[in-house]
């Protein structure tokens, strides 16, 4: 018989968001994902100084600020001109900046959002809120490794805190760094705040390679099923990002299931809403082009978030993406780290479409970026310019297009007289939550939960751990469909 | 003698977790003090509702919030995070599903403000309704008084603003409330601890001198008083200059970047342009 089930809200992410689906003969069926909250960002920006939009749209998310104060400078130096003259001072600052936010994002996700799925907190430290209510029966680590990894747990709040304090010292502070603006970074690479930042670098590469990479590796090993659990839509795309002076670390690329290689363009980005709350007469267009018109009371919709495709196809973003995407375009060192952990376990790179897989992928990326911050701080020149003069340009169009921990991130702007005229964002939970598009094809989260087997109908670990394996930036709500008809009794989650 | 466990909901509205992620950043408690430790001697916080870091989800945290507003009326504080949307009934923020229905962040402001024992407004956006309710405010976002006063409660409200909030403000005003209650906390005229808001930017900041001689920076990355660069010192009470961020080590001015007035209720709208020169007239 098919069921209905609503979880709503998932926590542990960040943000509103809510999912949909049915469950028949144990098996989901059909799912929908849906964001719950709308702040009209791109409505807010119209008429402002285009500067002020690094800083406005850090404030989409507290949890990855700089990653939008990266695509907006980006953003803002094409528009003004100034791409070609940002100094490698700025670059590497810039990219510091962003990687000392992606470990913080990704110890934070794996320890404090997305562990408790594996880990038995109330084992180790009895009946305490934050750890009850949760849900009941599958938790396959006990005894003294359970205990190593609720202690864990704790050691990494000490360490995501760290992250923060080191991209303070170019960054001002955080959340809502200041120092990444159009034309470069404020902060002077002195010889002390290099050897500051590197010595905090230190340790938290000491947490990644001797913590956080064997604490994967050894929850994989417990739960070796979810090696096959959440699929999903097996396409990947990737901006690229981290510019260098040399380049970027992140290649662009759009990646098949069969790990073939094709181009990245950004003019190929879609974005439907016919599931969307916004006027049908929006959809579909690429975001250069793109509107923001909220519509909620629009019928067939049932999320607030656009569904953005590239090429018409349903796509996901994030760590899996960016480290396959430098696998198969030959990154020496990311086919080591990534080969490493498929010979651990003796599988092909076919796995890596799964929820093991995803946390794996974002945990050997830590290591990837922490190893190559060591690089750049040695890469600084401290007599050196970290700044170009910008001056604000009227009736100018730019792109912004760079990496943030969850995925590819994408600022579009143009202006009129000076001012924001239209500015559009995509975030990459956009694209991995996204409902279903014009021609009714599910969102990449969606896909990864359709034919998921369900054990427990009470305690559902199966979804949640597919939902939060895409680390989501929105709090969000999970509903399960009755598979048949519209009557059917709604099976409260517990 | 048993601890007193204050029990804490903390409710995240039109916001970006950038709050609550800041309060992870605190230092001296640590979070995990926070969280699981007496705060202060005999007196500890139970942090039964964050929909970041609780284990549980869907329909039986839903029923914590329920309990507690039924349940436990006058005994728990109430952390509001996020600004509250009012636009279409609320329609463009929900927190979860309540018998069946969306459960608007309005709803439960409203519905958990009236029966707690004291209301903490964390951040700009709770507090004075900040980035979400800027201009045109699409969603028509409130800060917690504006609801507050318009539906009549009177439950006590503490506005803690930042954009985000500084891990310290939080955490010392909360002591202060454990140490010595609520009514001898010293709010100034927006309801603001004047422990951490009693002082301009200005009047302690390290390029004050700069200010008095008048070298100002006339570019980003330049030395000197940001004045002219659209420094908002002159008008913001906080104390960043002295306490600093993140564990003490930077601060926006001391990184070059003018200060933006994010603990001010004109952040964003009359603190804009950002990166422009504005009178303190042209403030008010």
């Amino acid at each position: 018989m098919s069921t209905k089930i609503k979880i709503d809200p998932i926590t542990r992410i960040e943000g509103h968001l809510a999912i949909e689906a049915v469950i028949d003969d144990g098996e989901v069926k059909e799912a929908k994902s849906a964001g719950t909250l709308f702040r009209g960002f791109e409505i807010i920006l119209k008429g402002r100084d285009p500067r002020d939009a690094n800083r406005i749209t850090q404030r989409i998310c507290g949890v990855c600020p700089t990653s939008h104060a990266t695509a907006s400078a980006l953003c803002l130096d094409e528009a003004f001109g100034l791409t070609d003259k940002i100094p490698d001072n700025a670059k590497l600052i810039r990219s510091l900046i962003l990687g000392a936010n992606f470990l913080q994002s990704h110890i934070l996700h794996f320890y404090h959002l997305a562990a408790l799925d594996y880990v038995d907190a109330v084992g180790a430290v009895g009946e305490l809120s934050p750890f009850i209510p949760r849900y009941e029966g599958d938790y396959r680590v006990s005894g003294q490794a359970n205990a190593e990894l609720v202690n864990h747990y704790i050691k990494a709040l000490d360490i995501r805190r760290k992250c923060q304090e080191m991209l303070s010292i170019f960054g001002g502070k955080m959340p809502h760094n200041v120092g990444i603006v159009p034309g470069g970074v404020t902060e002077k690479p002195t010889e002390d705040k290099i050897t500051n930042f590197l010595w905090r670098l230190n340790e938290i590469r000491d947490f990644v390679d001797n913590i956080y990479i064997p604490d994967i590796i050894s929850v994989a090993k417990a739960y070796g099923d979810y090696f096959t659990i959440g699929k999903g839509c097996q396409r990947l795309v990737a901006y690229g990002g981290f510019d260098l002076p040399d380049g970027r670390l992140f290649k662009p690329g759009v990646i098949s299931e069969k790990l073939e290689l094709e181009q990245f363009a950004g003019e190929n980005i879609t974005e439907d809403v016919k599931h969307s709350w916004y006027a049908d007469s929006t959809s579909g267009k690429n975001p250069a082009q793109g509107q923001t018109k909220p519509q909620p009371d629009k019928k067939q919709a049932y999320s607030f978030l656009k569904s953005p495709r590239y090429k018409g196809r349903v796509c996901e973003l994030g760590p899996l993406a960016r480290m396959v995407s430098n696998y198969v375009q030959g990154d020496v060192k990311v086919k080591e780290l990534v080969d490493s952990v498929l010979t651990q376990f003796d599988a092909g790179a076919d796995v890596l479409f799964s929820v093991l897989g995803r946390h794996a992928a974002r945990a050997l990326e830590a290591k990837f970026v922490a190893d190559a911050m060591a690089d750049w701080l040695q890469a600084l020149k401290p007599q050196e310019p970290t700044i170009v003069e910008s001056e604000i340009s009227e009736n100018v169009e730019g792109a912004g297009l760079t990496e943030a921990p969850r995925g590819s991130v994408g600022h579009w702007i143009s202006t009129k007289d000076k001012k924001i005229d239209r500015y559009q964002v995509i975030t990459p939970t956009a694209w991995n939550a996204s409902p279903k598009d014009d021609k009714d094809q599910p969102g990449a989260i969606e896909q990864a939960i359709i034919g998921t087997k369900v054990r427990d109908k009470d305690n559902p670990f199966e979804l949640v751990r597919i939902v939060r394996a895409f680390d989501p930036c929105l709090a969000c709500s999970v509903h399960l469909l009755d598979a048949g008809e519209n009557e059917l009794g709604v099976f409260r989650v517990v | 003698m048993a601890t007193k466990k204050y029990p804490v909901v903390w409710l995240q509205g039109s916001g970006c977790t950038g709050c609550s992620v800041s309060v992870l950043n605190a230092v001296s408690p640590k979070i995990q003090n926070l969280l699981l430790d007496e705060l202060v001697p005999g007196q500890q916080l139970n942090l039964i509702f964050h929909a970041t870091i609780m284990a549980g989800q869907g329909e039986p945290v839903v029923e914590v919030l329920k309990d507690t507003e039924k349940n436990r009326k006058g005994g728990y504080i109430l952390v509001v995070e996020g600004a509250v949307p009012t636009a279409e009934n609320g329609i463009y923020g929900s927190i979860g599903e309540k018998d069946g229905r969306h459960l608007t962040i309005q709803q439960s402001v409203e519905d958990l403000g009236k029966n707690a024992l004291l209301v903490i407004a964390l951040g700009t956006c709770a507090t004075f309704g900040g980035i979400p309710s800027a201009r045109p405010n699409p969603t028509l976002c409130k800060g917690v008084k504006a609801i507050f006063n318009e539906k009549e409660i009177k439950t006590p409200v503490v506005n803690i603003p930042g954009c985000p909030v500084h891990p310290d403000w939080f955490v010392g005003t909360v002591s202060a409330v454990l140490f010595s209650g609520v009514d001898a906390l010293e709010l100034d005229d927006l309801a603001r601890p004047k422990l951490f808001y009693g002082s301009l930017i200005h009047e302690n900041c390290p390029r004050r001198a700069d200010f008095d001689k008048g070298k100002f920076a006339e570019k980003l990355g330049d030395p000197g008083c940001l004045y002219k660069l659209g420094c908002k010192g002159h008008y913001t009470y906080a104390d960043c200059p002295l306490r600093q961020w993140n564990n003490g080590l930077n601060w926006c001015v001391k990184a070059g970047s003018p200060c933006l007035g994010c603990v001010e209720p004109e952040f964003p709208d009359g603190t804009s342009p950002m990166y422009e020169k504005i009178t303190f007239e042209e403030l008010k």
